[in-house]
C-alpha cells in the first residue's frame, strides 16, 4: 500500500539527496526507495519532486550524472556526489542542525 | 564557478534539447519499472502493481515541465517555440505577411532616414573642437532693422583691435573664380571663399596635405596661395598629391596650391571648392572701408567667456563706433550668435515639419498593421481558447502574440533601413543645401533609432490585439455556440477606434501637405516683373588680370552682345550684372543733387545693377516712364542710369524723379541722371522688391554678370553656339550656370517644392492605408454581424436599409477621425504659419479639399462591404454562425 508521506520542503529534498549520494552513485529510483527505508518509511518521495529536484542540483553543479547499467542490466541514470557537492553538503548540514537545535530550543521554552 | 556552469547546463539543455528529453523520458520509465518491480515483490499482482505505480507518478508531462523548469531554460524554449510557430503561421498568410511587412518598412524607412538628416544637421555637435566656443558674429541693423548683417573690413579690423571676448577672429568672404583648364580642359567657374589666415586654425583643422596659409600668405602683394578642398581635389586634379606646390590659373594669376583640405570638412556648404587669402583677393581699400559689408566673421570664445558676455561687449564696441565715425554706414550694434544656430538658421523649422509628418506616417502604419493583427485574432479564436486550455495563461499567449508581431516588425525593421539608405543617398544628391551634408549617413546610432522603432513597432501592433482577447473567449469558442460575442464587440470597438486614429493621423497630413503645396505654389506663380519664358542665362566673370581697365571690359561686353545676336535663333540679347530672383547681392549709398544734405548717420541706399539698354526689353521689363539709357548717353550727355518704380516711389514722392542727378558714393563720385523709370522686378522671390538702379554696362565697371538671350524657338539649342562664340573670345573664359529662367526660378523653390511634395507622398500613403483599413474594418463587422443582418431581414428590413446601416457604422468612426484630424490640423497649421507664403493657415480651401477627398475615398472603401451586406442571403445568415 503506498503511504502518505509527508511532503519536504524544497530545500531539505535537496540535503537528502546530497546525503544519500555521499554514500555512493546512485540512480533516481534507488535514491528516493533509500531515503524511504531510511526515514522508516516516514518521508516519501515522489517522482514530482525528485526528479526536478535532480535536475537543479546538477545544473547547480553539486552533482553529476552518467548513464550505466543496474542491478538487473537495465540502462540507468547514476548520480553522484562532486567535490562542490561535498561542500555543499557540509554547509546545509551544519544549516540544517543549528535551526534544528534553534527550533527545538523556541519549543522547548515554556 | 558555479554560475558559469549554471549557464552551461543551461545552454546544454538549451542545444541538446531532444536528447536531454530523451534521457528524462528513459529516467522516468525505468523509475516506472523498478515502481512495479518492487511492489510485484511485495505480493501485489502486476497490472495492479502497475496502476499503483502510475498513480505514484501522477502527471508525468507535469514532471517533464517541471523539470524542463529546473533546466532553467523555459523563457528560451517558450521562445524558440513561438518563433517557430509564429513564422509558420506567417508563411500561411501570406497576403498579409506581404501587406504588414511592406507597411512597416515603409515607416520605418523613412522616419530613419529622416531621424539620420535631423541628427546629422541639428543635433550632431560641429565637427571641429570645442565647437561650443565657436561663434559667428555680425553688424546689427545697418540701414533698416536687420538682425544679421554682414561685417565690414573697416568693422572688422575694429573690431579685432578692441574685443577682448574672442581667442581670434577671422574674415569670410564669398566669391567665385575661373579655374583655367590646365591641358586642355575646360574652364570652370568654382565657388570659392577668401578668409584671414587665422580662420582654419580658430576652426581646428589640420590639412590633409601640406599646410594652411601663414601670416605672410595672407598679405596684399603676397604671392597667390590656394587651399583645395577635398572634392575639387579629387574631382579636377584626380586626388594627386603633386598638386600641392604646383600652380593653377585663377582668373589668369597664378595661384600656388599650398594645401588640401580633409574629407570631411565641407564648412560652410559643399558648394565652395577653394580657399584663398583674404588681404590678397580683396584690394587694401576694401579692408579699411568701414562701410562696404561684404565679410561673414568667424571667431573662437575664450576659455571661459561665455555667448552673452561676448555679445554685450561687442555690442557696446560697435554702438561707440557708430557715434564715433557718424559719417560711415555702420551698424548701429553688434550680433554674436554660435556658429551651429547660424549654420541651420532657415533649415531647422522645415527639418522639424517633416519629422513629424515622418512621425504621423509611422504612427499609422503601426494601427494598422495593429488593425490586421486583430482580424487575426478573431479568426483564430478557436486556437487560442485552445492554448488556454491547454495551460496556457494570458501572459503566454499576449507573449506570442507579440513574438510574432516582432518578428513582422524585425523583417520590417531591416528592410527599412535599407530604404533609409537608399532615400538617404538620394535625398543627398537632391539637396545639395544641406549644411553638415557630410555627416548625413547611416551610422550606429541611425541603426540602434531603427531597431527601437522596431521594437517599438512590434509591442504596440502585438500588444493591442492581444489584451483584446477577452477572459470569456478563452474559453467560450470551444462550446458548440462559438459566438465569441463579446470578444468581437471589444474587437470592434478598438478597431474602430484605431480607424478614427488612423484616419485623423491621415487629415493632419494631408492638412499639412496641402498648405504646404500651396504656399509652393504661391511661391511659383509669383510675377517677377519680368518674363521668364524661353529665356536663357549664362554667368560670366572677367577676370581682373586680362581686363585691367573698364574700357576693357566695356569693349568686350559690346563684342559679346554683337556677336550673341548674330546667333541664328537668337531675337534679343541682354547682359544684366545679376539677374531677377538672383538675391540681393549689391547695393550702395547716394545723395541726391541739389537735395539738402542729411544729418550724419543718415543713408540713402538702393540696389544697384548694371544693365545694357536691350535688357529690359529682351526681358520685357515695361519702361514706365522716360526712356532707357542709350549707348550715345554716356558719350554725349555724360552718364544716364534708370531707377525702378519702388525706388521712384521712395525717395521720389512727389513723382518727379525723371532729370534728377544722383551722386553714388564711389571712389571718385559719378552722377547719373535718371532719364526712366522702369517696373519692378524681384531679386528674391520671398521678398517685396528692392528699390533698385541699373547703371549702364558700357561704363566697364561691373566685369561680372549674365547674358540673357530671347528667342522664338526653343531657346536651350541656343546655349552650345553661344557658350562657342564666348570661348572664341576668350578660350580662358568660364562659362556658369547655363540654365533658362524657368530652371533658375524651379531651383529657387525646390526646396519648398520638395517638402511639399513630400508631406503630401506621405499624406497619399497615409490615405491608401486608412482606406484599406477601413475596407478591411467593415468587412469585418459585416462578417460579424452576418447573424444579425439575417434576423432583420428575416423580420422584413429592406435591403437598401441593410446597406445604409453598415454603410453609417463604416463611416461614423471616419467621420469622427475627419473631425478630430481637421481640429488638429489647424493647431499644427498655426504651428507651420512661418513656412508658408502667401497661404493663410486657416486656408478654408485646403481644409474643404481635404474633408472632401476623406470622405469620398472613405465611401467608396465602404461601399463594397456594405453591398455585400446588402446581398446577404437570410436563411444562409441565421443557419452558419
Amino acid at each position: 500500500m503506498p503511504e502518505q508521506g509527508i511532503d519536504l520542503p524544497q530545500g531539505t529534498l535537496d540535503l537528502l539527496i546530497l546525503r544519500t549520494l555521499a554514500l555512493g552513485p546512485q540512480h533516481g529510483w534507488a535514491i528516493s526507495e533509500r531515503i524511504h527505508q531510511v526515514s522508516s518509511k516516514v518521508l516519501l518521495v515522489r517522482q514530482g519532486s525528485l526528479y526536478p529536484a535532480l535536475h537543479r542540483l546538477e545544473r547547480r553543479g553539486w552533482i553529476k550524472a552518467r548513464w550505466g547499467a543496474s542491478e538487473n542490466n537495465r540502462k540507468a541514470k547514476y548520480y553522484e556526489l562532486t567535490k562542490n557537492g561535498q561542500k555543499q553538503l557540509e554547509a546545509e548540514r551544519s544549516e540544517w542542525e543549528k535551526l534544528a537545535a534553534a527550533v527545538a530550543q523556541v519549543l522547548e521554552a515554556s | 564557478m558555479n554560475t558559469i556552469h549554471d549557464l552551461w547546463m543551461r545552454l546544454r539543455g538549451l542545444l541538446r534539447r531532444e536528447a536531454v528529453e530523451q534521457e528524462l523520458d528513459e529516467e522516468l520509465r525505468f523509475h516506472f519499472d523498478e515502481q512495479v518491480r518492487k511492489f510485484v515483490e511485495e505480493g501485489m499482482p502486476l497490472d495492479e502493481a502497475q496502476r499503483q505505480a502510475r498513480l505514484e507518478i501522477g502527471g508525468e508531462e507535469q514532471i517533464k515541465e517541471e523539470c524542463r523548469d529546473a533546466r532553467g531554460v523555459r523563457f528560451l524554449e517558450n521562445l524558440g517555440q513561438d518563433i517557430r510557430y509564429g513564422l509558420r503561421s506567417l508563411r500561411k498568410s501570406g497576403g498579409f505577411t506581404v501587406v504588414a511587412i511592406l507597411t512597416l518598412t515603409l515607416g520605418i524607412g523613412v522616419n530613419t532616414a529622416l531621424f539620420t538628416i535631423v541628427h546629422g544637421v541639428l543635433l550632431k555637435p560641429l565637427p571641429f573642437p570645442q565647437p561650443e566656443r565657436l561663434v559667428s558674429l555680425w553688424e546689427r541693423d545697418v540701414i533698416d532693422e536687420s538682425s544679421f548683417n554682414p561685417v565690414s573690413g573697416g568693422v572688422f579690423a575694429d573690431w579685432e583691435r578692441q574685443a577682448k571676448s574672442f581667442e581670434q577672429m577671422a574674415l569670410v568672404g564669398e566669391d567665385t573664380a575661373n579655374l583655367s583648364g590646365d591641358g586642355g580642359a575646360l574652364p570652370e567657374m568654382i565657388g570659392t571663399r577668401q578668409c584671414s589666415y587665422t580662420l582654419f586654425s580658430i576652426l581646428g583643422v589640420q590639412p590633409a596635405l601640406g599646410r594652411f596659409f601663414s601670416e605672410e600668405d595672407d598679405r596684399h602683394g603676397a604671392n597667390g596661395t590656394a587651399v583645395l578642398t577635398y572634392g575639387l581635389w579629387k574631382r579636377r586634379y584626380a586626388g594627386d598629391p603633386a598638386i600641392v606646390g604646383k600652380s593653377i590659373s585663377l582668373d589668369a594669376q597664378k595661384y600656388t596650391v599650398i594645401g588640401i583640405l580633409p574629407a570631411w570638412f565641407d564648412y560652410p556648404d559643399t558648394r565652395v571648392q577653394l580657399w584663398a587669402p583674404v588681404h590678397h583677393e580683396v584690394s587694401e581699400m576694401d579692408m579699411h572701408n568701414r562701410g562696404n559689408h561684404r565679410f561673414f566673421v568667424t571667431a573662437r570664445l575664450k576659455d571661459g567667456v561665455t555667448v552673452e558676455q561676448a555679445w554685450s561687449e561687442l555690442n557696446s564696441i560697435q554702438e561707440r563706433l557708430h557715434q564715433e565715425f557718424p559719417g560711415d554706414l555702420m551698424g548701429k550694434g553688434a550680433n554674436v550668435v554660435s556658429l551651429a544656430e547660424n549654420l541651420v538658421r532657415g533649415v531647422e523649422q522645415p527639418l522639424y515639419v517633416l519629422m513629424g509628418a515622418v512621425g504621423c506616417v509611422l504612427l499609422i502604419a503601426c494601427l494598422n498593421v495593429a488593425n490586421l493583427f486583430m482580424a487575426r485574432v478573431t479568426a483564430r479564436r478557436k486556437e487560442i481558447a485552445v492554448r488556454a486550455a491547454l495551460g496556457g495563461s494570458r501572459w503566454r499567449i499576449i507573449q506570442a502574440q507579440v513574438t510574432e508581431s516582432l518578428l513582422l516588425t524585425m523583417a520590417g525593421g531591416g528592410l527599412g533601413a535599407l530604404l533609409a539608405w537608399a532615400t538617404l543617398r538620394w535625398l543627398l544628391t537632391l539637396r545639395t543645401d544641406l549644411p553638415h551634408a557630410g555627416s548625413i549617413h547611416v551610422d550606429g546610432l541611425a541603426l540602434a533609432f531603427t531597431f527601437a522603432l522596431t521594437i517599438f513597432c512590434g509591442v504596440v501592433s502585438g500588444l493591442l490585439p492581444a489584451l483584446a482577447v477577452t477572459r470569456s473567449e478563452l474559453l467560450g469558442p470551444l462550446k458548440e455556440d462559438s459566438r465569441g460575442a463579446s470578444g468581437g464587440k471589444k474587437r470592434a470597438r478598438l478597431r474602430k477606434a484605431l480607424l478614427t486614429a488612423e484616419v485623423a493621423l491621415t487629415v493632419l497630413l494631408l492638412i499639412g501637405g496641402g498648405l504646404m503645396l500651396k504656399s509652393f505654389a504661391e511661391l511659383r506663380s509669383v510675377n517677377m516683373g519680368c518674363t521668364t519664358d524661353n529665356v536663357l542665362t549664362m554667368g560670366f566673370s572677367l577676370p581682373d588680370a586680362r581686363y585691367p581697365t573698364n574700357p576693357q571690359v566695356a569693349s568686350f561686353l559690346e563684342q559679346l552682345l554683337v556677336r550673341a545676336r548674330a546667333v541664328p535663333g537668337v531675337s534679343r540679347a541682354g547682359i544684366v550684372s545679376v539677374l531677377p530672383g538672383g538675391g540681393y547681392f549689391m547695393d550702395n549709398t547716394f545723395a541726391i543733387e541739389g537735395a539738402p544734405p542729411l544729418p550724419a548717420g543718415q543713408f540713402l541706399n538702393a540696389v544697384v545693377r548694371g544693365a545694357d539698354p536691350a535688357y529690359f526689353t529682351t526681358m520685357n521689363i515695361p519702361l514706365k516712364r522716360g526712356r532707357f539709357f542709350e549707348d550715345s548717353d554716356q558719350r554725349e550727355k555724360g552718364n544716364a542710369m534708370v531707377i525702378t518704380e519702388s525706388m521712384a516711389r521712395k525717395f521720389f514722392p512727389d513723382g518727379n524723379a525723371i532729370s534728377k542727378t544722383l551722386v553714388i558714393d564711389w571712389e571718385n563720385k559719378p552722377r547719373f541722371e535718371i532719364v526712366g523709370i522702369v517696373g519692378d522686378v524681384l531679386s528674391d522671390l520671398n521678398q517685396p522688391p528692392e528699390p533698385t538702379m541699373y547703371m549702364p554696362i558700357n561704363s566697364g565697371r561691373f566685369s561680372y554678370g549674365s547674358l540673357v538671350v530671347r528667342s522664338d524657338h526653343d531657346v536651350t539649342t541656343l546655349a552650345v553656339p553661344i557658350e562657342k562664340e564666348i570661348a572664341a573670345m576668350d578660350p580662358n573664359l568660364a562659362v556658369s550656370d547655363v540654365l533658362t529662367m524657368e530652371q533658375r526660378v524651379g531651383k529657387s523653390t525646390a526646396a519648398a517644392e520638395f517638402d511639399a511634395l513630400l508631406v503630401l507622398v506621405f499624406a497619399a500613403l497615409g490615405l491608401i492605408l486608412a482606406a484599406v483599413g477601413l475596407y478591411g474594418l467593415l468587412s469585418y463587422l459585416v462578417t460579424e454581424r452576418t447573424n444579425e443582418i439575417g434576423i432583420r431581414m428575416a423580420l422584413g428590413a429592406q435591403r437598401s436599409e441593410v446597406m445604409r446601416i453598415m454603410f453609417v457604422d463604416g463611416l461614423r468612426p471616419t467621420v469622427a477621425g475627419l473631425g478630430l484630424g481637421l481640429f488638429a490640423g489647424g493647431v499644427c497649421a498655426q504651428l507651420i504659419r512661418s513656412l508658408l507664403f502667401g497661404v493663410q493657415p486657416l486656408e478654408w480651401r485646403v481644409f474643404a479639399a481635404v474633408a472632401f477627398v476623406v470622405f469620398v475615398i472613405s465611401a467608396g472603401a465602404c461601399t463594397y462591404p456594405a453591398w455585400r451586406a446588402a446581398r446577404v442571403d437570410p436563411m444562409t445568415a441565421l443557419r452558419c454562425e
